[in-house]
């Protein structure tokens, strides 16, 4: 429906006048939903990390209050500082590769024929298509130590891969996690900065460059303060996406990764509170972690706020 | 005519001044291949790029038609000759697979079910009716969005076992659709917004009733929007991970990833059978493949717009 009427702001303005419980009425269901299955475990973590949980909480002693005891002990806890640290360092540089990537193939996109495009979309789709369990599957499948395709094809070009396995050293581990990670995640980039990139008007390019400017001035000149509220976007969304990835690192250690060197705070989470049932420890983490997505959107929150309007 | 001092030229992409007479010729030989050898290079990069992301994608699908034995010996096999299904076969009577397919199947269609009718209702109290507490509504849903999945399945997996819930489609589908209805409250905001009241309101000048103008005016111009949300949270459900290992940890109560996994860990247990791992993959993810071709460019260009419009 691209007619689009600006409908005057009177006219809902009269009917929510009228009936004003109708929009609350429609609201009801969602709100319902949302309060009961997130609103409530927010308060329930909040609620947990305040508390002392052990052995006997597992046999139904009630939880002992210690205040802000689950945070100093965390605090004090130079295993839970690796983990953040290892976090934030995988956060980065995956959501920067991911960037890089990502853009360069939107513009490699808008530079080649139509039909060489149309390839590079559809296996880009593929790779976006792919459920993260079966991605991961495969991606073990190809770093199979012994069988693998990964290690055949670098022992062909010379180097000696034989046997080798990626996931024991946490280096080459958080390697091919990279590796799946930005493989998944480029597309979306990709696809993001190219609709981006065709709203920005062909005529504005050509008279830039009538007036001599050349490809990196179009680029920085014209190109990139149009597509900077994507860029600023996409980027938000893949900082807050590789902070708590949990899938991918939880089946790179099923299939042969030290967790204890290898943990990033999701399965950090996941190990303390379902592996040792240290709920408190737990919640203090992930309320950790709450907090600090919710302060790298904020600017973005804001943002789209700022349009909503009253 | 503007020239920035010190900044490269670079005549392959800048278009062709007019020229003297006497030189044209010469540049109209020179120019347009120097162009495109440019554009030949970068179409085979874009090829080349294209071949190595769908690469895991194909191997996947070979592989699933390959026997363990060709798969396991000698090197690889990068062409399936004699290819069969038999491993898809070992997979469907294993016994696990249907089972699991079931659990997925009714997730998946409680939570799109869900998610479509509470968000269609969400998103016409928001874009039809102005009303106390709209904008934090809004605020809310966007929010909302920004919870670390990570950092509430502790409280979730608390909560769903005090309401003896764990194992569960119920439960699961209703942690789902909480997750998925920000989202499409989101989406489908837009495309309500995009119907313009007054085509209702002439047809109710037509003498149809409020309900028979919805039904017949409206609603067939959302139906776009309903599709792609409800695919959208068809993605979701099916797809999730996290929540499904935490929440759901009987065996019988597996969705397809969750299976997934087993089967691999299962097949691991002496020495993988890589063809049958890789049909199982296969399986879980061409449904998902199929409906993301379908609605991707819908989905993306509506992220896009937002954010270019914001």
């Amino acid at each position: 429906m691209p007619r689009t009427l600006d409908h005057p702001p009177q006219a809902p303005a009269l009917r929510a006048r009228r009936r004003p419980r109708v929009p609350y009425a429609l609201l009801a269901p969602a709100v319902l939903l949302l309060l009961a299955a997130l609103a409530y475990p927010v308060g329930w973590q909040l609620f947990t990390s305040l508390h002392q949980f052990g052995l006997a909480q597992q046999f139904g002693a009630s939880a002992e209050f210690v205040g802000l005891g689950n945070y100093a002990r965390l605090v004090t806890d130079p295993g839970l500082w690796s983990v953040v640290l290892r976090s934030l360092a995988f956060c980065l540089v995956n959501a920067v590769v991911t960037m890089a990537i990502g853009v360069l193939l939107a513009l490699l996109m808008k530079a080649v024929p139509r039909a060489v495009a149309l390839v590079l979309q559809v296996s880009l789709l593929l790779a976006w298509a792919m459920p993260v369990v079966a991605a991961m599957t495969v991606w073990r499948w190809l770093f199979d130590y012994r069988r693998g395709v990964v290690n055949h094809l670098l022992t062909q070009l010379g180097f000696d891969f034989v046997g080798h396995s990626w996931l024991e050293q946490p280096l080459s581990f958080f390697f091919v996690a990279t590796v799946v990670i930005v493989w998944m995640s480029v597309p979306f980039v990709a696809f993001s900065v190219y609709a981006g990139l065709t709203q920005v008007p062909d005529e504005v390019l050509e008279a830039a460059q009538i007036d001599g400017a050349n490809a990196r001035q179009r680029f920085t000149g014209i190109i990139l303060p149009m597509v900077r509220p994507v860029l600023a976007l996409v980027l938000l969304l893949q900082v807050i996406w590789d902070l708590r990835v949990f899938a991918q690192i939880k089946l790179l250690q099923d299939a042969g990764g030290v967790p204890s060197e290898t943990n990033l705070l999701g399965t950090y989470i996941y190990q303390v509170g379902v592996g040792s049932g240290d709920f408190g420890a737990a919640s203090a983490v992930s309320v950790f972690v709450l907090a600090l997505t919710i302060t790298l959107s904020w600017p973005y929150v804001r943002t789209l706020l700022r349009e909503e309007g009253p | 005519m503007t020239t920035i001092p010190g900044a490269p030229t670079r005549p392959a992409t800048v278009a062709p001044s007019p020229a003297s007479t006497t030189r044209a010729p010469r540049r109209g030989r020179r120019r347009p291949p120097a162009r495109l050898l440019v554009r030949g290079a970068l179409s085979v990069l874009a090829l080349a790029t294209a071949a190595v992301w769908a690469f895991p994608v194909y191997w996947m699908l070979i592989s699933s038609l390959l026997p363990n034995v060709r798969l396991t010996s000698g090197s690889p096999v990068f062409w399936p000759t004699r290819a069969s299904l038999d491993n898809f076969t070992a997979v469907l009577e294993g016994g696990t697979f249907l089972p699991a397919l079931r659990m997925s199947l009714a997730v998946t269609f409680l939570t799109v079910g869900a998610a479509i009718v509470l968000a269609f209702l969400a998103a016409l109290a928001v874009s039809r009716y102005r009303f106390r507490g709209r904008r934090s509504f809004v605020f809310t849903v966007l929010i909302v969005q920004m919870l670390p999945a990570e950092g509430l399945f502790i409280a979730q997996y608390k909560l769903l076992g005090s309401a003896q819930l764990l194992n569960s489609v119920i439960g699961i589908s209703v942690l789902y659709a909480a997750a998925v209805v920000p989202f499409t409250i989101w989406m489908l905001r837009g495309f309500v917004a995009g119907v313009p009241v007054e085509l209702e309101e002439a047809a109710m000048v037509d003498g149809l009733s409020r309900t028979q103008a919805f039904l017949r005016i409206t609603l067939p111009l959302l139906a776009p929007g309903l599709i792609a949300s409800g695919v959208y949270a068809f993605l979701q459900a099916w797809n999730e991970f996290t929540l499904a290992l935490v929440v759901l940890p009987a065996e019988s109560a597996k969705t397809l990833p969750v299976w997934l996994r087993g089967f691999v860990q299962a097949s691991a247990s002496r020495e993988v059978d890589w063809g049958q791992v890789m049909a199982a993959s296969t399986l879980l993810a061409l449904p998902v493949i199929g409906f993301f071709l379908l609605v991707q460019g819908r989905m993306t260009s509506g992220l896009v717009s937002g954010a270019v419009k914001g």
